[in-house]
């Protein structure tokens, strides 16, 4: 293990150099890609802190993310600037998070899971019902984009997952995390050691939305448009807990490697057709029932032996 | 002597720590949950320094005591109070943060961060803004891992250790928290005699810095080298305080414990000595992960013999049952009616004449006494199922009137007697019978006894009872096994019992 470490350190590092330049090898489609991969792993790593470090099942992922990107795109075509929008995004979800988390993180074993369901539902018959002011179903343009071409666009997205990834593994491997992770396993145990459960819970899913939000209002400028498919659906917060558990549960760097897979293989797959979401949930499946510690798990079981 | 010369007289009669007012001083405390009232106004007391042992049989409430004084449940009624501070009602982190620490039974560390790590936590404040752990908290953590013997495997992962070193690493977290009351839930469970005194020696330690400890255990021998003081409950009540020894020689606890008279009822035993053996159980041991749950148990049962195995709460019986149900892997070998059982899938082992009544009852609490019964004479020829049936109304009058109503709708001694007689509609040849006095009043027991007399008297059926409740266990036994921590420590007739275990068993 202390042979290893030096240069499992060094290949990552080595790979994040490479990857930051990336734009002046790969082709637009390569980098277009990646982009989205990259506010992908976002989404999955702020959803790895809550499931994987407080124990709290997030089924409606995009209800945090689709309140960011909303926020951010309706501010924008009030005029406000492209990053005050951003932060407003955070904001939102912040603001929508803890309205819904107050109340949901009373409720035990599953109701938390299915109010976070429901309230996704909610927020798309919102969208809908007042199509006049958030394009309804077509969706929303936005007056402003992060950039036109494809390098820039790929480097705020490289260097946004870098930072909110640099941040979130640093929280997880924090005190906090540790009492989070206490907290998660066994909430009697964690409160006879004289922690507030609830409070670190509901921290956990602050931090959780806030980077979500971000993530949310990020990509309404790359993309230029806002709608239900793209940040509200059902479809997409699968995708997204799907992409945290493949990569592994509980470390967080794991979530962000499951969604650039997911995302990679859903492009390479392309020419199959309707075979390609078949076996990319095939194989999602397979990795969840015989691998529920995903490929982070896969990579440090050799050396969870020494 | 002089009004000023001191009492020595009454310090020798009296030891120092009752002088000194209490640390912890719990009274009136009272839990029901529904109709069952799990404590009924406790009150105990624990000086600094002090050792209080909290003893009772399963179901007796002293572990929800102990729950409540921590908050983990909600006490209905009564005060806790910490060094003149009231502390019941609080959240379990607000007790914790004031100075109430528990050792808990199972321990949970977390697994993928090291002994150290899990140390660590510990010592953290309940705050968000501390994102890392200061110098002093490794330092702290490192001190503690050496004091409870973890200096050696502090930077190995919790999953590595085993059983013992988990206990230690719980008592560390418990340490970190530098509580001024201690609770500890059975405290030597799975340790084995080494490990038991050096476990022992840092509980006492807590004695010398002034803490105040609550040893909970079922039974006064298990703490009574370390106790200054012992109480007792039963059916949610204090039923005798004092020392260990005045508490083993109380009347009402030898009561609870052995039972006001023990009777016995004497068959012919050369008939039964001559009976082929059914059940051969030899060496069998089982672990549960790193404890170990039956130590090379071996027991037999002949042909329509009435065999009891009494022992405390954990003492293995259910894991002995379910060796031989094939509910749980064990080593060594059972063999029934001459067969080994070994490979055999719980469901063959069912078929082949074994049947067992958990301690669970695992009835279907939505369908009626009938449906319950029906479905445990599925297999069996309808013609006999119907003469089954006439002779259990029989046995049991009272599950005739309730045949319509639902059983989750029975009381406890009837859903027992239902649970007993469902599976004897499979009609076994052996009837093991895991802990059917559980929870139950003793009138209710009264009832049981007599059909289960009946049941001996009138038919051919072999039995293996399991029981903490000896009076229970013992008037209809043949034979009796005394499990102790995982292995038999006596057999015998009934009648040498209370003479020969009957002190062990306290």
């Amino acid at each position: 293990m202390t042979l290893r470490t030096p240069w499992r350190t060094l290949v990552l590092g080595a790979i994040i150099v490479a990857l930051g330049f990336l734009p002046l090898a790969a082709s637009a489609y390569v980098l277009s890609v990646l982009t989205v991969a990259y506010y992908f792993a976002v989404y999955a790593m702020s959803w790895d802190l809550l499931f994987g470090f407080a124990g709290e099942v997030n089924f409606g992922p995009t209800f945090l993310i689709g309140l960011g990107a909303y926020a951010a795109g309706l501010l924008n075509n009030e005029g406000v600037p492209l990053w005050l929008c951003v932060i407003a995004g955070g904001v939102a979800a912040l603001a929508g998070g803890v309205l819904l988390a107050v109340p949901a993180l009373r409720l035990r074993g599953p109701y938390f899971g299915l109010v976070t369901l429901v309230a996704v539902l909610v927020l798309q018959q919102i969208v809908v019902i007042f199509a006049s002011v958030t394009g309804g179903e077509i969706g929303l343009s936005v007056a402003d984009v992060l950039s036109i071409d494809p390098g820039p666009n790929y480097w705020y997205a490289y260097g946004f997952m870098l930072v909110c990834g640099a941040i979130l593994v640093t929280l997880s491997r924090s005190a906090l995390g540790l009492i989070l992770q206490a907290s998660g396993q066994d909430a009697v145990e964690a409160a006879a050691l004289g922690f507030n459960v609830a409070k670190h819970k509901m921290a956990a899913f602050c931090i959780s939305a806030v980077f979500s939000g971000l993530a949310g209002g990020m990509v309404v400028f790359y993309m230029g448009t806002v709608s239900v498919d793209s940040v509200l659906d059902i479809a997409v917060g699968v995708q997204v807990i799907i992409a945290a558990v493949l990569g592994g549960r509980r470390t967080i760097v794991g979530a962000a490697f499951g969604a650039v897979f997911l995302i990679l293989a859903d492009e390479l797959l392309r020419p199959l057709g309707q075979l390609n979401t078949f076996l990319v949930a095939a194989v999602a499946l397979v990795t969840i029932l015989f691998f529920p510690d995903g490929f982070m798990g896969l990579l440090a079981r050799p050396g969870a032996r020494t | 002597m002089t009004a000023f010369s001191p009492r020595t007289d009454m310090l020798e009669a009296e030891p120092a720590v009752h002088l000194l007012p209490p640390r912890l001083d719990v009274s009136g405390l009272t839990k029901r949950f529904g109709g069952l009232v799990a404590v009924k106004d406790l009150s105990i007391s624990i000086a600094p320094g002090e050792i209080l042992g909290l003893i009772g049989p399963n179901g007796s409430g002293k572990s929800t005591a102990m729950k409540l004084i921590m908050g983990i449940e909600k006490p209905d009624a009564g005060v806790v109070r910490l060094d003149g501070t009231d502390l019941a009602g609080l959240p379990t982190h607000q007790i914790a943060r004031a100075g109430i620490g528990i050792v808990f039974q199972h321990s949970r560390p977390l697994h993928r961060q090291t002994v150290l790590e899990n140390i660590k936590l510990a010592l953290l404040p309940d705050r968000l803004t501390r994102i890392f752990a200061s110098r002093a908290i490794h330092d702290r953590a490192r001190e503690i891992a050496e004091r409870v013997g973890l200096g050696a495997v502090m930077q190995r992962r919790p999953g590595s250790l085993p059983f013992a070193d988990l206990r230690r690493l719980e008592l560390a977290r418990a340490i970190a928290r530098d509580p001024r009351v201690v609770l500890v839930d059975e405290p030597f469970a799975g340790l084995t005699a080494p490990e038991l005194r050096s476990f022992s020696a840092l509980i006492d330690d807590f004695r010398r810095e002034g803490r105040a400890v609550l040893l909970v255990d079922h039974n006064v021998k298990g703490v009574s080298a370390l106790v200054d003081r012992v109480v007792a409950m039963y059916l949610g009540e204090k039923i005798a305080e004092g020392s260990a020894g005045e508490v083993m020689r109380d009347p009402t606890v030898r009561r609870v414990y052995l039972g006001g008279s023990l009777e016995t009822h004497v068959r012919d035993s050369a008939a039964l000595q001559a009976a082929p053996v059914l059940l051969d159980v030899d060496a069998v041991s089982v672990f549960y992960g790193k404890a170990q749950a039956l130590e090379t148990v071996s027991l037999h049962v002949r042909e329509g013999e009435f065999v009891s195995v009494v022992g405390l709460n954990g003492a293995g019986k259910s894991t002995l049952f379910n060796a031989i149900s094939g509910l749980v892997r064990s080593t060594g070998a059972i063999s029934w009616a001459g067969r080994n059982l070994a490979g055999l899938t719980p469901a063959a082992i069912a078929r082949s004449g074994i049947v067992q009544c958990p301690e669970t009852r695992e009835l279907f609490g939505a369908l009626s006494v009938q449906e319950n019964l029906d479905l445990g004479g599925q297999h069996q020829p309808v013609s006999q199922t119907r003469d089954r049936l006439a002779w259990l109304f029989e046995l049991f009058p009272i599950l005739k009137s309730r045949r319509t109503q639902a059983a989750r709708t029975l009381s406890g001694g009837e859903q027992q007697m239902l649970a007993i007689a469902r599976a004897l509609m499979m009609n076994p040849r052996l009837l093991i019978l895991d802990e059917p006095t559980l929870g139950l009043a003793p009138v209710i027991l009264e009832q049981l006894s007599l059909a289960l007399g009946r049941l001996r008297e009138t038919t051919p059926i072999t039995v293996l009872l399991g029981e903490q409740n000896v009076t229970f266990a013992l008037p209809h036994a043949d034979r009796v096994y005394v499990l102790e921590q995982a292995r038999i420590v006596w057999e015998g007739d009934p009648a040498r019992f209370a003479a020969e275990a009957g002190a062990a068993y306290l």
